[in-house]
């Protein structure tokens, strides 16, 4: 709650300190005082603001007002109505585990069920209440690792989504750690024929790789590499940024993954303009009291009623201060509630289903469009809903995206960014709600780009008042 | 209540027993019954250097958490495996079973520093 001083409190308080005015108390050196006042549009009455604000939003353009191949960390999928009808009731609006969990004994029991559902979906043993997004559970995982190991550097395979390595970096520079990359082999995958090598000195806590990748291709160690983590006591991390694979793909723990992190926003939450999303860790038993953020575990009270309680709290900032695991104290409640309302909703066999379109789509898509003269796949190995296709020599990722704007398609995410090879590639995904009309009208698009009929138009502009 | 002999003690509650130029370290039995149940004990790996007085794990209770220091420096050479299954074996024998781990000391001077039984005996009368 809060309580504002009134004017009689603050003129109490002045005087007992001996002063005569605010002004006089926080008055601001001449010389570095901001002379004059903000060049700020005044003030507008509420009804002026509200539509000016709605004017404003209109000029906004949503990836549901077009046909998407977007994807690259943030999906689209269809979530049935009856996810938000229950997640919008009013006692679940908080984005925070209660904090006084004893007497929220309805949310406990969501979030243990959301720490349920991500054991059975990574066939780890503990997961936690939920982190920001999955690159903060990346970075958490590999100071996990650390902490583990007592090693100061992490290896991650650079088909690890970028914004991600981006986070770890970040991370590490504050922690002085150092954050090593393994190289991408051409079909898509990360080249491990030289992990063994580098892990032999025993330099590492963690390797981190992601399947799907970024690339959307199936990316998993094969054998012989979880013999070399076991024996250089390297903590493998399993990084999902595309959550719904895990319901199509075998689970992390089965190639020897000790840590599993990702991105649940592909759980019922919507794309959200980027955020919040809603992270998860999970991890073997040897790692609980490293794990970062809440726990909530079932218990019987002293009536012998099923019970939830916040449990292993000495982890956490609260207690143990600044040797907490994390400083990371709160989780992503409401995200993780829908994601869990819409696990519930799927089911297992609804989730496969979900999972099976997907593959289904996405490769379809993928034929199709590198079937279209010039337009080719640019690694061979299996993908799970995205791919990566170069464009045509002669044009450019950023003329076929104009040309496909112009038709309300947005054809997928330009990567020469993050890997200048890459240049003339786009990162394409189709979804379960991608339709075979959209397929359709993709695949003309880019046969009318390819027939060169299309190339130089000038995008409309859109979102004019 | 007499402390045992044979035993040095440190002003944060633990005490050492030297065998030559090894020590094996635990927390008194002063301790173990201030903390109360204790669940969870985290050591230093084997091989790890540790310094006289520098806090180098943590010993978790049912109702709180607390730094375990070192009484004194040197290489860390065993820790007691029976703690990781069962930590309450702390609570049940703190000067026996429940040894926490065991230190090749490099600099015997520094035991100089540490309690004897009659002087912590005083120390944890005057703690109440």
């Amino acid at each position: 709650m809060y309580a504002p001083h009134t004017r009689a409190d603050i003129e109490a308080m002045l005087g007992a300190i001996g002063v005569s005015s605010l002004e006089e108390l926080l008055r601001v050196p001449d010389a570095i005082a901001f002379a004059r006042s903000l060049d700020v549009p005044a003030a507008l009455p509420e009804t002026d603001l509200s539509l000016a604000i709605s004017e404003y939003a209109a000029r906004n353009r949503a990836a549901t007002d077009y046909v998407s191949f977007l994807g690259a960390g943030a999906y689209r999928h269809y979530c049935p109505p009856v996810v938000m009808a229950l997640a919008m009731r009013g006692e679940f609006l908080t984005a925070y585990t209660p904090y006084q969990p004893e007497v929220s004994q309805g949310y406990l029991q969501a979030i243990y069920e959301w720490q349920t559902y991500i054991c059975l979906l990574t066939g780890l043993d503990v997961a936690n209440a939920s982190v920001y997004d999955g690159a903060t559970a990346l970075a958490e995982a590999a100071i996990m690792a650390v902490n583990a190991t007592g090693r100061r550097a992490i290896l991650v395979s650079s088909a690890v989504h970028p914004n991600y390595r981006e986070v770890l970096r970040t991370y590490a520079r504050g922690l002085d750690l150092d954050v090593d990359e393994l190289p991408i082999a051409t079909d898509g995958t990360t080249d491990l024929g030289t992990l063994e090598a580098r892990l032999a000195d025993k330099r590492y806590a963690a390797v981190a790789l992601q399947s799907p990748n970024f690339f959307g291709c199936i990316d998993v160690p094969p054998a012989k590499a979880r013999v070399a983590f076991e024996s250089t006591g390297t903590v493998p991390i399993a990084v999902i940024a595309e959550a719904l694979s895990l319901a199509a793909l075998k689970p992390p723990a089965e190639w020897g993954a000790q840590i599993a992190v990702g991105e649940a926003q592909s759980f019922g939450n919507p794309l959200n303009f980027g955020g919040p999303y809603v992270g998860f860790i999970a991890c073997t038993s040897e790692h609980v009291r490293r794990i970062p953020g809440r726990l909530v575990g079932r218990t019987l009270d002293n009536a012998g009623n099923v019970a939830y309680v916040l449990t292993l709290q000495a982890r956490e900032q609260h207690i143990r201060r600044e040797k907490a695991t994390s400083n990371i104290c709160t989780n992503q409640a409401h995200c993780a509630l829908v994601a869990t309302i819409y696990l519930a909703a799927l089911g297992e066999t609804g989730l496969r289903r979900a999972a099976a379109l997907n593959l289904e789509r996405a490769n379809r898509m993928a034929e199709r469009v590198s079937a279209i003269a010039g337009f080719s796949r640019v690694f061979a190995a299996p993908v799970f809903n995205e791919v990566v296709i170069r464009v045509p020599a002669g044009t450019s990722t950023e003329r076929v995206l104009a040309a496909l704007r112009d038709r309300r398609i947005l054809g997928g995410l330009e990567i020469g960014c993050w890997y200048p090879e890459l240049g003339d590639c786009l990162l394409m995904t189709a979804t379960e709600t991608t339709t075979d009309a959209e397929i359709d009208a993709l695949v003309a698009a880019l046969g009318e780009i390819a027939g060169g009929l299309d190339l130089v138009r000038i995008p409309e502009r859109r979102g004019g008042r | 209540m007499a402390q045992p002999e044979g035993l040095l003690y440190s002003k944060e509650h633990e005490w050492l027993k030297l065998d030559g130029d090894v020590a094996t370290v635990g927390i008194t039995d002063y301790a173990q019954n201030s903390l109360g149940d204790i669940v969870f004990v985290e050591l230093p790996r084997v091989g790890t250097e540790i310094q006289q007085h520098a806090s180098i794990g943590v010993i978790e209770s049912v109702k709180s958490v607390s730094d375990l220091f070192t009484p004194i420096g040197g290489a860390v050479i065993e820790v007691n495996p029976a703690l990781e299954a069962d930590p309450a074996v702390v609570n049940r024998s703190a000067f026996g079973e429940g040894w926490l781990y065991r230190v090749r000391v490099k600099d015997a001077a520094q035991k100089n520093a540490l309690l004897s039984p009659a002087e912590y005996d005083a120390l944890i009368a005057e703690a109440g």
